[in-house]
């Protein structure tokens, strides 16, 4: 078994959503459409659809965040689910309780699907090893493993505007070591067919061996950025820095922070990425961010129609398996 | 009680043996190998044709858990399992709970092995109080209580200065130092080889430099102010080169590799395996064939079970926040004449690096057949084809990277001083 196919049912459907890697491009794209017929519901008078009623989602969170988690729960009450947030940080695992403890306490109440950030690598494939088959698990983050939903959301808003995936240039800036976001966006890129996905930072911040991701590596920004469709600056984690690998805030920004005059060398209608939250003046000059090149506002609003496209589909996968079985 | 074994193969290393022949025993002793002796009155005699007697295993390390961790496995729960291989002999880490840095600790393992009586355990002393790498631990007193040598096991002694001492104090001891060589500040927070896999599944990186940074500083301290040092565990293609220049360079030194390490790679870590989760880690698929690559040229001296078993919940968590180590003791000879099997090393090389060449190491008069020497042998069937079942396992750690590999050559008998300790139940096909 592959770190992969955990993700399908037998009819190749998606069942859980733990990782970009693997999945076809088909699929890729299906997700992609479904968001965009969701992509509407947001701006309707009653901002629901009754897909997942009488469903209950969790979403257990072992790390702190607040738009993923906002945004899930908005997917799920959009789709006339009940959802119930946990937040761990404050719950049993500081009573020592194990992550298959929790699990299987929570599966005890009949829930459906369970949305896991965790800081641990590999802790959403743990979740669906060990759940039963009529429950799903989708990652909204694992350690600096995966984060698909922030990936696929911005391969939408990326489609959005440059519809042709295959004539892209694509340029991700930053924190790649630590980067789950990246390591997502990278399989979904290269799984959609993009010409080139460059990666750009100082090779303390670059994995071991990141051309067998399938990309090119710029250490230098202004030489990574020549000729590029696409922006994705990420978030320089301080929590997640140990030590040693960059001097200073201030040096980083120098080198690889995005201003003007460096946005000059893409394409003149490159489009701007950050997954959030921004750290202005360290990754991005304000006037960038807050600029007409900038599409940053708009990741945030579709990863709502992203979220309902993929616990859809996941739950679509088990609706329809439980009628086969009936 | 007296043993006639007849026409086996015998194979003894250590005098440089491997012939047919029968091998009689009599109260604990071996009396004669090849010829049998005159008159040699037997009350048992086992017919090994087509078997392959050899000198029972010693392996130079396994954690039998106690004292501290039987929840994880026993002394009496692991000798059965060694038993089952062949293994007679065991030297396991300092680093149990409390640490073997006194000599009472040193005594009650040994003390449970004879009271067990299916093995013997060589404990190993701490290097320094507590493993905490600050002061010398009591090794002329941790010699008296039996410990064969000296090691900090996992704990880097990052005070180089410390380390220096420790080597020169162990040496006037004329105990060896066992390094379990791993940089602190580059291997102990990591859990996976550095590489395309680690890139790619997000797991915290352990890189080659962390193992060969720490095997070169000994190396040249021992360059220096001498004594013997023996490297445990090489998991890298460039720590076995400084080993044979090392070796070619004439310093007293020897290294082992554990049977995992042989058999596995990084690739086996996909998908999470936490039973692949093995410190140090599972390197590459070219690290790997060196480490076979030096079996054959002499540079890695003996194969070890690095035996570690768990109980389920180490090993019922996301990859990184499992314990690490692999159940192995029973799959010691099978996994190793797997690779006789694929022709990677040849039977002799297997056998030594099993027997007579961890011997030495520890500086034990076991690991032969010669006449005179205690009967500590295993007898071997070439041909038995199995697979492995963790619920067949016997060791109290089922955490097994091997379930369901399809392993041909498993012990039948085993003989402790004299005594049958271990008879495998003939199964019928």
């Amino acid at each position: 078994m592959t770190s992969n196919n955990i993700q399908l049912d037998n009819n190749g459907r998606l069942k859980h959503f733990l990782t970009t890697e693997g999945l076809s491009k088909n699929l890729l794209l299906d997700i992609l459409d479904h968001a965009e017929s969701f992509a509407g519901v947001g701006d309707r008078a009653v901002k629901k659809v009754p897909l997942l009623r009488g469903k209950t989602i969790v979403n257990l969170f072992f790390e702190p965040s607040t738009r993923t988690l906002t945004t899930f729960e908005l997917a799920a009450k959009r789709l006339s689910a009940d959802v119930l947030n946990i937040n761990i940080a404050q719950s049993s695992t500081s009573k020592g309780e194990s992550l298959q403890d929790t699990l299987q306490t929570l599966e005890a109440m009949h829930c459906d699907m369970f949305v896991v950030r965790h800081g641990t690598s590999g802790a959403a494939h743990f979740m669906a090893k060990n759940v039963s088959s009529n429950v799903r698990i989708i990652n909204a983050g694992d350690g600096n493993h995966a984060h698909p939903t922030q990936a696929m959301l911005d391969m939408f808003t990326i489609r959005r505007h440059k519809p042709d995936f295959s004539s892209l240039k694509v340029a991700i800036v930053g924190d790649v070591l630590h980067s789950r976001v990246a390591r997502s966006e990278i399989h979904a890129l290269t799984t959609l067919g993009v010409n080139e996905v460059r990666i750009i930072a100082p090779r303390t911040l670059v994995p071991a061996k990141a051309e067998n991701l399938g990309v090119h590596v710029f250490n230098e920004l202004e030489e990574g950025l020549e000729d590029v469709d696409v922006i994705i600056m990420l978030r320089l984690q301080h929590e997640r820095m140990r030590s040693a690998l960059l001097p200073s805030e201030k040096e980083y920004f120098h080198s690889y922070g995005l201003n003007e005059a460096k946005l000059k060398v893409a394409k003149e209608d490159a489009i701007v990425m950050h997954p959030g939250p921004i750290n202005r003046g360290v990754e991005i000059d304000s006037q960038i961010a807050d600029g007409k090149r900038s599409v940053i506002l708009q990741q945030v609003s579709h990863g709502i129609a992203i979220r309902m496209a993929v616990m859809t589909m996941s739950m679509g996968s088990l609706t329809e398996r439980e009628e086969d079985q009936s | 009680m007296r043993l006639l074994i007849k026409n086996a193969r015998l194979i003894d290393p250590a005098n440089k043996l491997d012939k047919h022949g029968d091998l009689c025993i009599a109260e604990g002793k071996i009396i004669s190998i090849v010829e049998p002796t005159k008159d040699f009155s037997a009350d048992r005699i086992i017919d090994a044709d087509g078997k392959i007697v050899c000198p029972g295993l010693v392996d130079l390390c396994a954690r039998m858990r106690e004292p501290g961790q039987v929840h994880k496995a026993t002394i009496a729960s692991e000798s059965y399992a060694a038993a089952s291989s062949g293994i007679t002999s065991i030297c396991c880490p300092p680093d149990t709970r409390p640490v073997v840095d006194t000599a009472a600790v040193a005594e009650l393992i040994q003390q449970r092995a004879e009271s067990v009586n299916m093995l013997r355990i060589f404990p190993l002393g701490a290097l320094t109080h507590g493993l905490q790498g600050e002061r010398l631990a009591e090794m002329m007193a941790l010699k008296r209580a039996g410990c064969v040598g000296v090691s900090n096991a996992y704990t880097d002694i990052t005070n180089t200065d410390v380390l220096r001492h420790a080597l020169e104090y162990a040496d006037s001891c004329k105990m060896p130092v066992f390094i379990q060589a791993e940089n602190h500040y580059l291997g102990a927070s990591g859990n996976a080889h550095e590489g395309a896999i680690s890139s790619r599944l997000g797991l915290s990186p352990i890189p080659e430099t962390a193992e060969t940074i720490a095997v070169s500083q000994a190396l040249l301290l021992i360059e220096q102010i001498g004594g013997r040092v023996h490297f445990c565990r090489l998991s890298s293609a460039r720590s076995i080169a400084l080993i044979k220049e090392a070796k070619a360079a004439g310093l007293p030194v020897t290294a082992d590799v554990g049977i995992c390490h042989l058999h596995l790679t990084e690739m086996d870590v996909d998908s999470y395996n936490v039973n692949c989760h093995l410190r140090p880690p599972l390197r590459s698929q070219r690290d790997k064939e060196a480490l076979c690559q030096g079996i054959v040229t002499g540079d890695i001296d003996a194969i070890c079970s690095d035996h570690q078993p768990h109980d389920a919940d180490a090993k019922a968590s996301p990859f990184g926040e499992t314990e690490a180590g692999a159940s192995s003791i029973e799959l010691l000879l099978p996994l190793a004449l797997d690779l006789v099997n694929k022709k990677i090393i040849s039977l002799g090389e297997a056998i030594a690096c099993l027997t007579s060449k961890p011997a030495a190491i520890l500086g034990l008069d076991c690991g032969t057949l010669s006449p005179g020497k205690t009967a500590d042998l295993a007898i071997i069937d070439p041909e038995q084809h199995f697979s492995v079942d963790i619920n067949q396992l016997k060791s109290a750690g089922k955490n097994t990277p091997f379930n369901g590999w399809e392993l041909t050559g498993l012990v039948t008998h085993t003989y402790f001083k004299g005594q049958s300790v271990f008879e495998r139940k003939v199964q019928k096909l």
